[in-house]
């Protein structure tokens, strides 16, 4: 296979795809790399490295807009926005541990491109809800923007809403702005052991109907050798306090965690890290309140994010079996590990029914009418 | 608008039948005077009565109409309330205007899951309504609330006073029942928190009736703050309120609501409903707080100093509910007041970075002197999002037109300074034709492009958003490969 490309402007990026386009072959945007072992393995696409886009092109805390390129590492961008006590606000991080990459590796482009969310989507949105705009290079090979550089706009179609998550099959994104958000003075982790997981979403729901304003709620099957239902708290530290007085009458037993042990906590629930590696690793969606039908259909270890609305699964089951757990629960299932051998059979997206699979082709063709980013991973 | 094709207008006896055999009864409107009051939205500038209204009650009569449409060509314009302000709801004279009206039920209440099940028609307040009992309320809130649609504020992604911090529709909505051009019913996200595959969703709300007619609605409702309060603040300038904005972001803090209105709005707002806006004042702020009581006072005090480090000259804090509510009684009824200013008003909304706000209000000054025509300012302060209301008088000749000018101006000034040309309430006709401001050709291309997948015929609200009709056929050629695909028979989609 020919050594990847590696361009750094976007007009040089255009004339790469329009070739590719008008040749018939196929190009395949690689950011860090990390996320190279999710979807079906692609012998014969090229790889576009696009870390040649690299480095911050405006940043202005109190308008909250932050407009970077596309190719710049993820933890560069983190630091950027920390140092003015901001944040990204959708939990964005490095899933390179559990797929076997690199750490450190995985950068914003490709964040936004596979859609990330980390434990507070329930409560902040996900890279959907604070991608502004975007400069991209579409399968055409022309170079377009979309969306704006400021935090309201809906002039013309939502384009930034559907190129986050389309996991680089419908334009290459050179350059994005993103909304950020202050940064939380205060988080405090409070935690119940020993709830099953039906009751466990049924304390995580009250929670986040409550005023107590949840940021993240997790329920871990095992943690230090007991179930854990980890409700977290932001804010100002006057108001933490209030909201966790509040918490404490709400959910029985429920009591702080010691900041070190929920420092611990939370990446690893982010990166599912406490479920057994070597296992292929499932992210279901589905309503919360439907997940403790999904759990007892299924063998393999778990852990539930988002308030009960993402289960981690770790299972060697039939996938479509998982499947079909997960549809009868109304949600859908994406394979996010496995071997080689799995993912050349097992779409790593969960298969949509016809009609709409049909209209996701047409949208796809829209951008990309050759099929310049149809490596066939997805 | 694109011109009537007169083949249609020659059909309508048979086009009208069509509609009846669809939908029974008083569901179909056909006489001129029963039209009249579907002539236009809230943009009263353009009047046009439809060639026929068809409200129909159920998905399948919709996904009938559409297919029905589909097969002979004949346009098709959804409706809510009509109370666009862009003109998106406008009719045409050889189109279907397809009113949802009557899909006002809510369908499921689900508080474990906290989301509601609603049909279009559904206002946004009667959300909040069924679920306000149990402490519950639907975050966006557009002025407009008491009228407008969850449909409506689909497809336009409505926002309201407080979106800064609980975000527009889009943020707030789950999934969709959706019947396309050719009758296909999908169902796009749904009660998860994220839908399988490509985003469509996201791309549906806001697309302003090109792509599709939105028959039920899922969204997100939230627990009510435990308290609210609000800070009403006033400035010798306009720079030292808008470093007080600034300032408040820069501190950590994201208002529920963070509201600006200039001199004249203070004048106007204050003469309609008294109460009590300080009149010495170049500047006020409305800064709403909510949260926890022990939240509110704590940030209640940061923006006072705050304030008063940037030179406030008087600060109100509200102690109870009901002066709240006074706070914003003035700033909600803007537009009545201006409506008291002169006969006619046209409402902007283009956006705007903050830090730019005090050099286009000078020159948004010296364009008014410039046109003779007033100009009053209220302003989503915490988003950028500017309303300037164009005062003139239609039945002066030339007026309007002037009027409109003016407000193209203030666009064009807009997207110069960085900004947008709308914030909230869509393109439509109004802003059709300056979208070449803000986007090149090929950016366009590529939006129109997106609505040839759905509605290759372009007969879903035509002559709305694009300020040319392309064929789809002209936007979709490119050279391929001998023609073919590169994976024409790949299993795994
Ligand atoms: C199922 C799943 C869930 C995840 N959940 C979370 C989470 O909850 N929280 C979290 O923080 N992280 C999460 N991640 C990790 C996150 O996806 C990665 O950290 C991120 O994608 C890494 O970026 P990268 O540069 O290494 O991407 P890569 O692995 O290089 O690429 C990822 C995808 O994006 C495309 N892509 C890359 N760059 C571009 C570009 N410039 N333009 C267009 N397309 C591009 C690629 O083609 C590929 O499809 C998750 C990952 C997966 C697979
Ligand atoms: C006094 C006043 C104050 C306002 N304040 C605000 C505000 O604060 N914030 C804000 O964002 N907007 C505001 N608006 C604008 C307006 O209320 C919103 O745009 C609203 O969402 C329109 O809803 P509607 O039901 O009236 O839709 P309509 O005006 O009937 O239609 C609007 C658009 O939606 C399409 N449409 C309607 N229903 C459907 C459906 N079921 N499927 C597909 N397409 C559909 C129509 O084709 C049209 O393009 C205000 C308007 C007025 C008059």
């Amino acid at each position: 296979m020919a050594d990847p490309i590696r361009p750094d402007s976007a007009d040089a990026l255009a004339a790469i795809v329009a070739e590719a386009a008008r040749d018939g072959a196929r190009l395949r945007l690689r950011g860090g790399g990390s996320k190279d072992a999710i979807g079906a393995p692609t012998p014969d696409a090229r790889i576009v490295d696009m870390r040649g886009f690299s480095g911050v092109v405006d940043y202005d805390p109190p308008e909250l807009v932050l407009t970077v390129q596309a190719g710049t590492p993820l933890a560069e961008v983190q630091a950027l926005v920390a140092d003015k006590g901001q944040m990204l606000a959708f939990d964005p991080f490095d899933h390179g541990a559990i797929l076997d990459g690199a750490v450190g590796g995985a950068t914003i482009g490709g964040i936004v491109a596979a859609g990330v969310a980390g434990p507070t989507r329930v409560s902040r949105g996900a890279a959907r809800d604070h991608l502004l705009g975007f400069v991209g290079v579409s399968g055409r090979g022309e170079r377009f923007v979309a969306g704006a550089k400021v935090v309201k706009n809906v002039t013309g179609y939502d384009l930034p809403k559907l190129i986050t998550g389309s996991w680089g099959r419908l334009a290459a994104i050179t350059e994005l702005t993103l909304k950020v958000l202050p940064a939380p003075r205060l988080r405090l982790t409070l935690g119940v052991t020993g709830l099953d997981p039906a009751a466990a979403i049924s304390a995580m729901a009250r929670a986040m109907g409550s005023a107590a304003e949840v940021s993240a709620a997790a329920h871990l099957q095992d943690w230090n050798g007991a179930p854990l239902t980890a409700i977290r708290l932001d804010g100002f530290p006057s108001s933490v306090e209030a909201r966790a007085a509040l918490l404490t009458r709400l959910v029985d037993g429920i009591a702080p965690l010691a900041d070190e042990e929920a420092a611990r906590l939370w990446p690893a629930i982010t990166t599912a890290a406490p479920l057994p590696a070597g296992v292929p690793l499932w992210r279901i969606i589905a309503p919360a309140a439907q997940m403790p039908n999904v759990i007892p259909a299924i063998n393999g270890a778990w852990l539930l994010d988002w308030a009960g609305g993402l289960l981690w699964l770790a299972s060697a089951d039939d996938p479509q079996a998982i499947r079909a757990a997960a549809m009868q629960a109304g949600g859908h299932a994406m394979l996010v590990r496995a071997d080689a051998e799995t993912r050349a059979i097992v779409p790593a997206l969960h298969p949509q029914p016809n009609m709409l699979a049909a209209l996701e082709e047409r949208v796809r063709r829209a951008f990309d009418p050759a099929g310049v980013f149809e490596t066939g991973r997805f | 608008m694109p011109a009537p094709d007169e083949a249609v207008l020659a059909r309508r006896g048979e086009i009208v039948a069509a509609m009846r055999a669809i939908v029974a009864g008083e569901g179909v409107i056909d006489k001129a005077d029963e039209l009249r009051p579907y002539e236009s939205d809230a943009l009263t500038a353009y009047r046009q009565p439809p060639m026929v209204v068809v409200l129909p009650e159920t998905t399948e009569q919709v996904a009938a109409i559409l297919r029905w449409c589909h097969a002979n060509r004949v346009k098709v314009v959804p409706r809510g309330a009509g109370t666009s302000l862009s003109g998106g709801a406008l009719p045409l004279a050889d189109g279907v205007l397809l009113g949802m009206a009557r899909f006002n039920r809510i369908l499921e209440v689900d508080y474990a899951d906290r989301l509601v099940v609603v049909q279009p028609g559904v206002t946004n307040l009667a959300i909040t309504r069924a679920v306000e009992d149990e402490g519950f309320y639907y975050a966006p809130d557009p002025s407009s609330q008491i009228a407008c649609t969850i449909g409506g504020n689909v497809a336009e992604n409505s926002g309201g006073v407080h979106c800064l911090k609980y975000g527009l529709t889009t943020n707030n909505v789950l999934g969709v029942e959706f019947v396309t051009i050719e009758g296909e019913v999908l169902r796009i996200g749904g009660r998860g928190l994220e839908p399988a595959g490509l985003d469509l969703l996201g791309v549906i709300v806001g697309s302003e009736g090109l792509l599709g007619v939105v028959t039920e609605v899922t969204v997100r409702i939230l627990p009510r703050p435990e308290t609210a309060r609000a800070l009403l603040i006033g400035f010798p300038e306009v720079e030292g309120a808008g470093r007080c904005v600034a300032d408040v972001i820069a501190a950590g803090i994201i208002p529920a609501g963070m509201e600006m209105m200039d001199k004249p709005a203070v004048h106007a707002a204050e003469a309609f409903v008294q109460v009590g806006y300080p009149l010495d004042v170049e500047a006020l702020l409305i800064v709403e707080l909510d949260g926890p009581a022990a939240e509110c006072n704590h940030l209640l005090e940061e923006v006072e100093k705050i304030a008063r480090a940037n030179g406030a000259i008087s600060i109100r804090i509200s102690a109870d509910d009901d002066e709240r509510v006074a706070f914003w009684a003035g700033r909600k009824a803007a537009f009545p007041a201006a409506g008291r200013l002169a006969p006619d008003y046209l409402c902007m909304d283009g956006t705007i970075p903050r830090r730019r706000l005090p050099d286009v209000l000078t020159r948004m000054c010296a364009l008014s002197g410039q046109y003779g025509l007033g100009v009053i300012n209220v302003f989503h302060a915490g988003d950028g999002n500017l309303h300037p209301l164009i005062l003139y008088d239609a039945n002066k000749p030339g007026e309007l037109e002037q009027a409109e000018a003016f407000g193209a101006d203030i666009l064009r000034l807009c997207v110069e300074v960085g900004g947008v040309l709308t914030g909230e309430h869509g393109v439509g006709v109004e802003k059709r034709d300056l979208m070449p401001v803000m986007f090149s050709p090929v950016d366009l291309a590529q939006q129109q492009r997106v609505k040839c997948a759905f509605d290759p015929e372009l007969l879903l609200n035509p002559g709305k958003m694009f300020p040319e009709l392309h064929r789809c056929a002209e936007l979709g050629r490119m050279h391929v490969h001998r023609g073919a695909l590169p994976f024409p028979d790949l299993p795994r989609f």
